[in-house]
């Protein structure tokens, strides 16, 4: 199964391609958590109900064999949204479509279910200490009852250990005796063995050191082309997130607040949140600008600022974006991109600037 | 506020703060002493920051835990020296390095939520800090907490004073851990992956804060980091790790743009570029060895695309390139006419 040809080459079919059909579309999605004290002590302090939003009215669609990564900082909800998308939460409102079907009917079918699965950001957590290698990465086999006969399965086991770069014989260790990395390639396996055509990866490669992130970042995008698997990525990494997705979502405060091409987003970054996050990263052509750094914090999605969630932080804000939610809409001459931003749909914002090529001046250091 | 430091001293600036000779810290355990750090030298001058950099388990939180004397046992240096202003630190007694912790070297952790005490108000551990190592007043001390908090930008200072860390957001706890490590004026700081926990755009603020930081007082700091972004803009120069061992050491500029070292070409070549898309990442194979593990020779050997017979039976000690130091033997002229001729970039 693994020597098909390709089904689509990385990068080439577009998500908006009409006629794309999209394996997983996520509408109006929200997750709310009651994050109140007890009844009792709020009795007493008299206060209300708290309701933490983690995701408020998120909506997108993965076109078949391509990826849809979602950055944003810690608590914007992507992770939340993740779970929602393989039905480890069930939403407060909205809905999740997976191939064409609502996710809670989909889920209720062995045979829906197997067809989606997700990896995890930290291989240390995610893999069973007191199981064998093999046993781990039989468990959707055994838990969908795909393969009844023990050696077809042990073969099985065997395929998809090679596929993900280990040994066969590394399904008799356990988990301490890999790597992070070599861990990561394991919960691979296991994501891959219920033959899934989606997956959720959940920042899959945070908890990795860069050399290795390498290393799964390419193992995955060589499966996605031979697989022809399709992909929701999470990762608060920008430049991790640019190598492997087709389209981007940018999180903040439970909300989707730019949704773009991959190439787009990073040449032509509308959102003022956007351009934040790409002017904080450090990079490293030292030309030795002067970044300046986005002030304040996230805040607290208890309490959300009033209007525009970015507004206490951002340069373009007026009156207009402390009063009023700024819509999702599609930005005029810059095809496929939706921002939620007054500033943008006014047209107050500065001209696009490409990321990490800011003033990149003082090229001598290639000479070195 | 007042200045705390004298300005950095010209007079000062041939004589580092602090040296590492040859340093290695062992770990005994049933089946054998494990060497964690093997032969670690370095100096930083004042107002200098030193990056140092590579994967987990090689060894740089590890040369900044010997360092400010916070080995965890079983662990112990078993050679080589450390000093600070030229005196012998690695030898003290647990007293004597504790009066030296804080005064002279300050410490900022990756986890602000567990370097503060969460039963202190911020300003509590700040002039608690102070008192313990400066000759100053509670009252003196108090005045001092609140510019501290104002210099690593904290709002509202004088009212933030008595609040608890917990409630500060993730960060301004850093900012305080920050101010906490500072305020006792050491001319020497070991900050182990300050920004780690935090997000992306507070990382930018606290890289800036602790750059200026660094420049206006004049103080020596040892930056570990496994983040390569985060090195390019801070450090002046950077000491790349592998099991152990100092693999390379350079001006920030030579080591990132050109290293020299077939690792630290590998780790730079896998980072993810921000401002373009590639097919296909670089990588480096294979993983490095535990510490039970470490091949004979060069210990980056069975992953180095360009080894030869030589790195296999010697270690490589550090040599001259043309821009860093390099512990590799492709930059030794007795081993030209092993390696291959293209290969020697030195």
């Amino acid at each position: 199964m693994a020597e098909e040809p390709m089904p689509r080459a990385p990068g080439t079919a577009l998500p908006h391609a009409p006629g794309a059909t999209a394996m997983l579309v996520a509408d109006e999605l929200a997750r709310h958590f009651d994050v109140s004290r007890p009844l009792l002590q709020r009795l007493l302090a008299g206060e209300g109900k708290r309701i933490l939003r983690a995701v408020d009215g998120v909506s997108f669609e993965i076109p078949k064999g391509t990826t849809l990564s979602l950055v944003g900082e810690s608590g914007c909800g992507k992770s939340t949204v993740a779970r929602l998308v393989v039905g480890l939460y069930p939403p407060t409102r909205g809905r999740v479509l997976f191939d064409g079907q609502d996710l809670h009917q989909a889920r209720a079918a062995a045979a829906q279910r197997r067809r989606m699965q997700m990896i995890f950001q930290d291989p240390y957590a995610s893999l069973n200490p007191r199981w064998r290698v093999r046993d781990i990465v039989a468990e959707p086999i055994r838990a969908f009852g795909l393969i009844p006969d023990q050696a077809a399965q042990r073969a099985r086991v065997a395929e998809l250990l090679t596929q993900v770069g280990l040994s066969p014989l590394d399904g008799e260790k356990y988990p301490h005796e890999f790597s992070g990395g070599q861990r990561q390639r394991i919960s691979i396996a296991r994501a891959l063995s219920s033959n899934p055509e989606f997956l959720v990866c959940d920042e899959p490669t945070s908890a990795l050191d860069v050399s290795v992130q390498a290393q799964i970042l390419n193992l995955m995008k060589d499966l996605q082309a031979r697989l022809g698997l399709t992909y929701l990525f999470i990762s608060h990494n920008l430049a991790v997130v640019r190598q492997v997705s087709d389209r981007i979502g940018v999180m903040y405060l439970g909300r989707l607040v730019e949704l773009a091409e991959a190439e787009t987003l990073f040449t032509a970054p509308r959102h003022p949140y956007t351009r934040a996050l790409m002017e904080a990263i450090p990079d490293l052509e030292m030309t030795g600008r002067q970044r300046i750094p986005v002030g304040g914090e996230v805040p607290s999605p208890i309490s959300p600022p009033s209007g525009c969630p970015f507004h206490p932080r951002c340069p373009l804000a007026d009156a207009r974006c402390k009063a009023e939610m700024p819509k999702l809409l599609p930005l005029k001459g810059q095809a496929g991109t939706i921002a939620a931003c007054h500033a943008v749909e006014e047209g107050r914002d500065p001209p696009p600037t490409p990321a990490g090529t800011a003033q990149r001046i003082g090229t001598t250091e290639t000479a070195l | 506020m007042q200045p705390i430091l004298p300005s950095p001293s010209r007079e000062r600036d041939g004589a580092p703060i602090l040296e590492v000779r040859d340093l290695r810290v062992e770990f005994p355990t049933r089946r054998g002493t494990l060497r964690a750090l093997d032969g670690v030298s370095f100096s930083i001058m004042p107002g200098e920051v030193l990056g140092v950099v590579g994967e987990s388990g090689a060894g740089k939180s590890m040369t900044g835990a010997a360092i400010i004397g916070l080995l965890e046992p079983p662990g112990r240096i078993a050679g080589g020296q450390i000093l600070l202003h030229g005196r012998r630190i690695d030898n003290l007694r647990y007293e004597a390095m504790r009066k030296i912790r804080g005064k002279e070297i300050g410490a900022i952790f990756q986890d602000p939520l567990t370097t503060l005490n969460p039963l202190y108000t911020v300003g509590d551990q700040l002039v608690e800090t102070m008192l313990t190592h400066l000759p100053i007043g509670a009252a003196e001390a108090r005045k001092r907490a609140i510019g501290w908090l104002e210099m690593v930008g904290i709002p509202a200072a004088a009212q933030r004073v008595d609040s608890y860390p917990h409630e500060f957001s993730g960060g301004m706890r850093q900012r305080v851990v920050i101010a906490l490590a500072l305020c006792a004026e050491p001319r020497m700081v070991v900050a182990d992956e300050p920004t780690t926990a935090l997000d992306v755009s507070i990382q930018a603020q606290i890289i800036a804060l602790l750059k200026t930081l660094a420049r206006e007082k004049g103080m020596a700091m040892m930056l570990v980091t496994h983040d390569m972004g985060v090195i390019a803009e801070t450090a002046d120069r950077v000491a790349v790790m592998y099991a152990g061992r100092i693999a390379e050491i350079g001006p920030v500029r030579s080591v990132v743009k050109a290293p020299r070292h077939p690792y630290s070409e590998g780790l730079m070549a896998s980072i993810p570029p921000l401002d373009r898309k590639v097919d296909h990442l670089a990588q480096i194979e294979g993983a490095m060895p535990r510490l039970s593990a470490i091949p004979p020779g060069c210990a980056f050997n069975p992953r180095c695309p360009h080894v030869f017979d030589r790195c296999r039976v010697e270690r490589p000690e550090l040599l001259e390139t043309t821009a860093t130091r390099a512990a590799c033997w492709l930059y030794d002229p007795a081993s030209a006419k092993q390696a291959p001729e293209a290969l020697r970039h030195g």
